[in-house]
């Protein structure tokens, strides 16, 4: 039973899903691990990159990579209306505020009002076909024991690809001059303020990244699930995103790629573990199949906490960084 | 208590010791500037203009509104009312980072050392009009390669001259507070600016380093010509190594004159020690230097 599990762990950890989250906690990173900004509704940026491709393609007939686009214009517009009144005030006030408006987003798209074009509660469903049209893999089963279907394998191959394209582009950005002035405001915003930095725009630049690479991760989210429902970008969305951020390492380049891999790895692996334990009548009934959720996350959260009382850096995080004394 | 420097032609020569008297070359001139909080005035300055080229020591009891003219001058806090000019262009509503840009650089009175980055990350931040600091040419390293090199063999050399060199390449967070000060100091000359402004540049500095950071301070005015507005509480330092002392006391300028009449000053006296006689601020060894806002 251990490699069914084991298989049935790695199956998750590489799938499109385990993507779009490592998608959504790379534009994190850019948020909060470089910029220390407090980003609390990375979910809505998610959001608005799924439906805007589902209401493009679903609701007006348009073609994904219209789609596509739409996610993104919507992302940045989002990170204007976020950034233009928070980003000039104190850290906290943007944390309220993102968190806020990715619940407005999350129950304007579900109000029967907007039905017509969001779909409502039922959400969209038929918009990516246009992606598996263009698949160029043979149609079969993949990856031996993974048995990974070829539409599988082709959303897997763009959505890592995509995660491979925005690290790059944070690597090649955060070791340029531009990049130390963003961790010059994570430091300290008056210092860099005071050496001639216009910080306000420099915060601007990195919310419409981060956001847009967030965008990006729900595009993917929405294409490899081939539907979208607004009760999946729940507020604990940006909270994983966290999680895998902060177990693979904050301000690290490989830290959401490996946090995505874990995380997802734990929790695939938890819950095929507790299914296939219950369904053999070897677990207590307050474990059995109600439970596997409830039980996974909390075990999960447990692991996190060891984490961060053994390896507070995360496991790529700079140990040393970790206990400067940041003030 | 004379300082070394002004030497052959001091050009404040003959100017009568009186607060806001003109002088023949002001790089800063304030006009009517009043900020409060809530009920109580924090500056309140009629009329004040600092000469170019020399140090100009502020001074005051704490709360006397020394550190929220820095803020006010530099663009850090906005006042009710009043105008300032900067090289005779005005700089009332510019933003903090066009104010340094402009060529008047402050540092803080408690230090901001960018912890988490390097001391060298620290100076190379401090050079202006970087290419490699916009957006897209940041993705083409061929495009601002060679102003880094330029920057970061200025940044050497600087951190030679404040004996940060072996640090080089540790992060500023593991710097003791006076090689913070120091490098503070340091940072803000990477800006190029005409006008330095040191908020307590001494404070909590060990005795050994102080004279050095001293020697700094009079290096901008003599081997760099640049001008120095400092605020300080230790009298022995002010009288040192300033040129001109400007006295502030609950907001307003009372005093202002060379070290050597300052310490004489009846209202300057009075606002060190009560309406009740006592010995000249000059006289007083040391005043703690505890902080003020």
């Amino acid at each position: 039973m251990g490699t069914v599990i084991f298989f049935d762990a790695l199956r998750t950890a590489i799938g499109p899903t385990a993507a779009a989250y490592a998608l959504l906690a790379v534009g994190l990173n850019m948020h909060f691990g470089y910029t220390g900004l407090l980003n609390f509704g990375q979910v809505g940026f998610m959001l608005v990159g799924a439906y805007g491709v589902a209401i493009t393609v679903a609701t007006f007939g348009g073609p994904l990579w219209l789609g596509v686009l739409v996610g993104i214009a919507g992302a940045v517009v989002l990170a204007l209306i976020l950034g233009i009144p928070t980003l000039r005030l104190r850290a906290d006030y943007l944390a309220i505020t993102t968190i806020a408006a990715a619940e407005i987003l999350r129950f304007i798209t579900r109000t029967s009002g907007s039905e017509p074009v969001t779909g409502g509660v039922f959400g969209l469903r038929q918009f990516a076909g246009g992606f598996y049209a263009l698949n160029p893999i043979p149609p079969g089963s993949y990856l031996g024991p993974l048995s990974i279907s070829h539409g599988r394998l082709w959303t897997m191959i763009v959505g890592w690809g995509l995660v491979a394209v925005f690290t790059l582009l944070l690597w090649a950005l955060m070791r340029s001059p531009w990049g130390r002035i963003i961790r010059s405001i994570r430091e300290d915003e008056d210092a860099a303020r005071s050496l001639g930095k216009n910080v306000f725009y420099y915060k601007m630049q990195s919310l419409v990244l981060g956001g847009v690479i967030g965008a990006v991760g729900g595009a993917v989210f929405a294409v490899s699930l081939q539907t979208v429902q607004p009760d999946t970008f729940l507020p604990q969305v940006t909270f994983f995103a966290f999680a895998i951020l902060i177990l693979g390492g904050t301000a690290t380049w490989i830290g959401p790629i490996i946090g995505a891999l874990i995380f997802w790895f734990v929790i695939a692996g938890m819950q095929s573990a507790l299914r296939r334990l219950s369904d053999a009548g070897q677990l207590p009934e307050f474990f059995g199949s109600q439970a596997v959720g409830a039980t996974t996350l909390t075990f999960v959260g447990l692991l996190l906490m060891l984490l961060m009382i053994f390896r507070p850096q995360g496991m790529f995080g700079n140990k040393r960084e970790m206990q400067l004394d940041v003030k | 208590m004379s300082s070394d420097a002004p030497a052959a032609t001091d050009p404040l020569e003959g100017i009568a010791p009186e607060p806001g008297v003109a002088k023949p070359d002001p790089i800063l001139t304030i006009d009517g500037v009043k900020r409060s909080f809530g009920g109580i005035t924090a500056v309140n300055v009629d009329h004040l203009e600092i000469q170019r080229g020399i140090i100009t020591g502020l001074i005051g009891p704490n709360g006397a509104g020394k550190t929220t003219l820095f803020n006010l001058m530099t663009g850090f806090d906005t006042p009710d009312t009043g105008t300032w000019r900067f090289n005779g262009a005005p700089l009332s509503g510019v933003p903090a980072h066009l104010v340094a840009r402009r060529g008047m650089v402050r540092t803080f009175q408690l230090t901001k050392a960018l912890s988490r980055m390097t001391v060298m990350e620290n100076m190379q931040l401090g050079a202006t009009g970087q290419l490699g600091e916009r957006f897209l040419p940041s993705l083409i390293p061929g495009l601002w390669r060679r102003q880094e090199r330029e920057i970061t063999a200025r940044a050497d050399e600087l951190l030679a001259r404040f004996k940060l060199d072996h640090m080089r390449d540790e992060y500023a967070g593991t710097l003791s507070g006076g090689q913070r000060k120091l490098l503070e100091m340091a940072r803000a000359l990477m800006v190029e600016p005409e006008l330095v402004m040191l908020d307590e540049p001494m404070a909590g500095v060990n005795p050994a380093l102080t004279q050095s950071l001293l020697g700094h301070i009079k290096g901008l005015r003599d081997d760099e010509s640049r001008t120095v507005v400092f605020v300080e509480h230790d009298m022995d330092v002010v009288f040192d190594i300033s040129d001109w002392v400007v006295c502030m006391a609950e907001g307003a300028i009372i005093a202002e004159g060379p070290p050597s009449s300052i310490g004489q000053n009846a209202a300057v006296i009075e606002a060190y020690l009560g309406a009740t006689h006592g010995q000249a601020p000059a006289r007083r060894r040391k005043q703690a230097g505890g902080t003020d806002q």
